[in-house]
């Protein structure tokens, strides 16, 4: 479980992130929504620790990050799994390295051990027989399930997941978003996925924290997400006329 | 950021560079991997340019020897001392700051753009360690052997360049070259210690440059141009400083 307590964030003047507090639990799919530039990728990069909160804590099953030391942090962070917005594999390495690595920074693994376990986590992925590829040759949908792979070699407690089908055409976002909700229910992760994709938050939103001017507006799930009053959720999800025809069928069913 | 912000943040960044590697069977592998990709790779050139160098100090040194007083062996001297103390490890260093800086800074640069770098916190590793030591390291372990491989080659190019001309014999060139060598030290000291101070501003300035790029690609564009500049300055700089200690 991740908790964020009273998290505030201000970047010279401007203050993206004002008394945040949400629970993130374990075996969950919890989505962060919200509109551009309203400080949800901000505020996973608080919770990550690639910004440090100006106020207020985030907790790792009660161990608060905010406290804690280089070391400390370290130990953690390899418990984090992270999928990019763009997918951030390390380009310069074939498709098998980039899974390999963090095996090889982290573990004490023979060379066949983390070959057996990069393997196994492409296979589940469904990445079959592209291991010496370089990320620039796979496609957009292969490099994000590549990272997905890369995120869970180490069998991570907790996913992140950056906009994970940003890019992507339809049919393939919903191959990453059941993959995503595949693997946090198989491994009971705490998976935390900012999106704006609302066919995502539909599909595999078990929990929803919708951070509007930097606060957060509203919490629920995926079906209180639909039959919800409060204005801004309402005007956010549903902003296309499609979608309201769609929201009023759906009450009025 | 004016200069004084981009200093103590160089330096910020220097003590997270100096850290114990997460795994030394890793960084080994990165060190080597700068080794040739930093410094052997940049030893062609090097030579190349040694060699007409040389070439061209002693021919320009002989076609402006007109005074019937100096001896012809002061071409072989004036060409060891300029190589030895400016050409080899200031002027090689800055051309290799402009190859390198840039390499260094957009391949940092485009890893901070397109979150690499972040992945890398991410996991828990020392990112700037990661990335930064072992180029650092590379380079002033072995960044000084190309410097001589340079001073060897300007002197050889210097020799093939007169005696081919008919400007000087072999024996005088050489003669020049030895002499007040064996008495006289400060010089060799004084450009090998330029070469590994000159060894880690042209890494560690391109670095703190890509390291702290923000943006997109014409931002890397630009970090890279800055590198280079920052880096070379910084070499003048600090071959006044180091001559006025050492030399003077």
């Amino acid at each position: 479980m991740v908790e964020v307590k009273n998290i505030s964030k201000s970047f010279g003047s401007v203050k993206v992130l004002d008394n945040v507090s949400a629970t993130f639990k374990a075996g969950q799919v919890n989505l962060i929504i919200g509109a551009s530039g309203h400080g949800k990728s901000v505020l996973a990069k608080c919770i990550v620790g690639l910004h440090e909160v100006d106020e207020g804590h985030v907790l790792y099953d009660g161990r608060d990050f905010s406290l804690m030391n280089r070391q400390e942090r370290t130990e953690v962070r390899k418990e984090i799994g992270m999928l990019f917005q763009g997918s951030a594999l390390f380009d310069s390495i074939s498709v098998l390295e980039n899974v390999i690595f963090p095996l090889r920074m982290f573990t004490q693994m023979s060379e066949e051990e983390m070959r057996e376990r990069a393997t196994f986590c492409l296979n589940r992925v469904n990445i079959i027989g592209k291991d010496d590829l370089l990320p620039a040759e796979c496609s957009g949908g292969m490099q994000k399930r590549i990272a997905i792979a890369r995120a869970i070699s180490m069998n991570p407690k907790y996913l992140f997941c950056d906009e994970p089908n940003s890019g992507l055409d339809p049919k393939t976002s919903i191959l990453i978003d059941n993959l995503i909700k595949e693997l946090t229910y198989e491994y009971k992760m705490t998976t935390i996925v900012i999106t704006h994709d609302m066919n995502s938050v539909m599909e595999v939103g078990d929990h929803v924290v919708f951070i509007n001017s930097g606060q957060n507006w509203w919490e629920g799930t995926n079906k209180e997400i639909i039959k919800t009053t409060n204005e801004e959720v309402v005007s956010f999800v549903y902003a296309s006329s499609f979608m309201k025809e769609l929201r009023e069928k759906l009450i009025n069913n | 950021m004016n200069l004084f912000e981009h200093i103590g943040r160089y330096f910020l960044m220097l003590r997270s560079v100096f850290r114990k590697p997460e795994k030394m069977k890793v960084f080994r592998k990165r060190f080597f991997n700068e080794v040739d990709y930093i410094v052997i790779n940049s030893i062609p050139l090097v030579a190349f340019l040694s060699i007409f160098m040389g070439a061209v100090i002693s021919l320009q040194t002989a076609s402006n020897m007109s005074s019937p007083l100096l001896p012809d062996y002061t071409i072989g001297y004036i060409t060891r001392q300029s190589t030895i103390l400016e050409f080899s490890p200031t002027i090689i260093s800055l051309i290799i700051a402009g190859k390198v800086g840039s390499n260094i800074a957009s391949e940092i640069g485009t890893m901070r753009i397109t979150e690499q770098i972040d992945a890398l916190e991410i996991m828990g590793v020392n990112s700037i360690g990661f990335l930064i030591l072992p180029k650092i390291l590379a380079t002033l372990i072995f960044y000084p052997f190309v410097i001589i491989i340079s001073m060897v080659l300007s002197i050889v190019g210097g020799w093939i360049a007169g005696v081919q001309s008919g400007l000087y014999s072999t024996e005088i060139y050489v003669y020049g070259i030895q002499y007040f060598w064996s008495e006289d030290y400060t010089g060799l000291y004084y450009a090998l210690t330029k070469t590994v101070v000159f060894a880690f501003l042209l890494t560690s300035i391109p670095a703190y440059y890509g390291y702290y790029t923000k943006g997109g690609a014409l931002q890397v564009g630009q970090s890279s141009t800055n590198a280079v500049v920052a880096s070379s300055v910084a070499i003048l700089l600090a071959n006044y400083v180091l001559t006025q200690l050492i030399l003077i």
